[in-house]
């Protein structure tokens, strides 16, 4: 569980955080601090990669500027599932956006995502996302779980109903 | 109920109890045990304990005078299931996204040494 400063992190760490709802990942790219920038803000780039999983993702609106709006749809089989949100401030290592799932509009998090430059060609990304509520919080974590795993969670609500925890 | 859960998650984020616990799956141990490798007091330990006894994390046996502390090890490998579910997803995101920086750097190979050299 523990990293020193010279390991690199080549596989997503994941936090959640005891005293505030925020969530945080760190994760090492081959990349400058300016291409993961670009990767992030380029509607091209960025539809390529960020998912859902199994997902295309089309970009309806993406005006990359403080203060400017962004809108993605995405789909899968017919079904969208559509999300939006505000740049806040893209600076050159650094974005700070809100991120809503229009199914849940009032529900709007905060995400600070920045990139520390580990030379060499190689940048940390640490994204840091900021929910309303622990409850939130920890039903966005649930989000990640699909088949399979609702029975570990059934398992574990029947524990907890039963008073075994 | 969700708020158990998050007692659960909550008491796994803190560093010093994540140690406390990964001690706790070679065996039981007391407070003072578990008070040994930290230069913290035995009482602040305690109040880390109190916080994964919340949460269901461990348990203390009420029979012995030294009361040692028991991991339920089902509720945490749960838990670990449960984050890893969601970390291992947005490591297939950024896979993707190592993809396209290679084809970047591809792209501007010749250029882009000189930007961080020192």
């Amino acid at each position: 569980m523990t990293t020193t400063m010279n390991n690199h992190i080549d596989e997503a760490t994941i936090e959640a955080d005891p005293t505030l709802p925020i969530i945080r990942m760190t994760r090492d790219f081959a990349a400058t601090p300016a291409q993961l920038l670009k990767a992030h803000t380029d509607p091209d780039l960025f539809t390529r990669w960020v998912g859902p999983n199994g997902m295309d993702t089309r970009i309806i609106e993406w005006d990359v500027r403080d203060g400017g709006a962004w809108r993605y749809v995405a789909g899968r089989e017919g079904e969208e599932y559509a999300f939006r949100g505000c740049f806040h401030r893209v600076g050159d290592d650094v974005i700070v956006q809100t991120f809503t799932f229009e199914g849940m509009p009032e529900d709007v998090s905060l995400e600070t995502l920045r990139f520390e430059d580990l030379g060499d060609g190689r940048t940390r990304l640490h994204a840091q996302s900021l929910v309303d509520s622990f409850e939130g919080r920890d039903a966005w974590l649930r989000s990640g779980m699909e088949t399979g795993v609702n029975e570990g969670y059934a398992k574990l609500d029947a524990m907890l109903a039963s008073g075994d925890v | 109920m969700s708020d158990q859960l998050s007692r659960v998650f909550a008491a796994l984020a803190d560093p010093t109890r994540r140690d406390m616990v990964a001690r706790l799956t070679t065996s039981d141990a007391t407070v003072g045990e578990l008070a040994g490798p930290y230069d913290v007091s035995v009482q602040a330990v305690s109040k880390h304990l109190k916080v994964l006894e919340d949460a269901g994390l461990v348990s203390r046996s009420r029979e012995a005078q030294r009361r040692p502390v028991h991991l339920e090890a089902e509720v945490f490998d749960l838990m670990t299931k449960w984050i890893e579910r969601y970390r291992r997803q947005a490591e297939e995101r950024y896979s993707r996204l190592d993809a396209v920086l290679a084809e970047m750097n591809e792209q501007e190979d010749p250029q882009t040494k000189e930007g961080t050299a020192s």
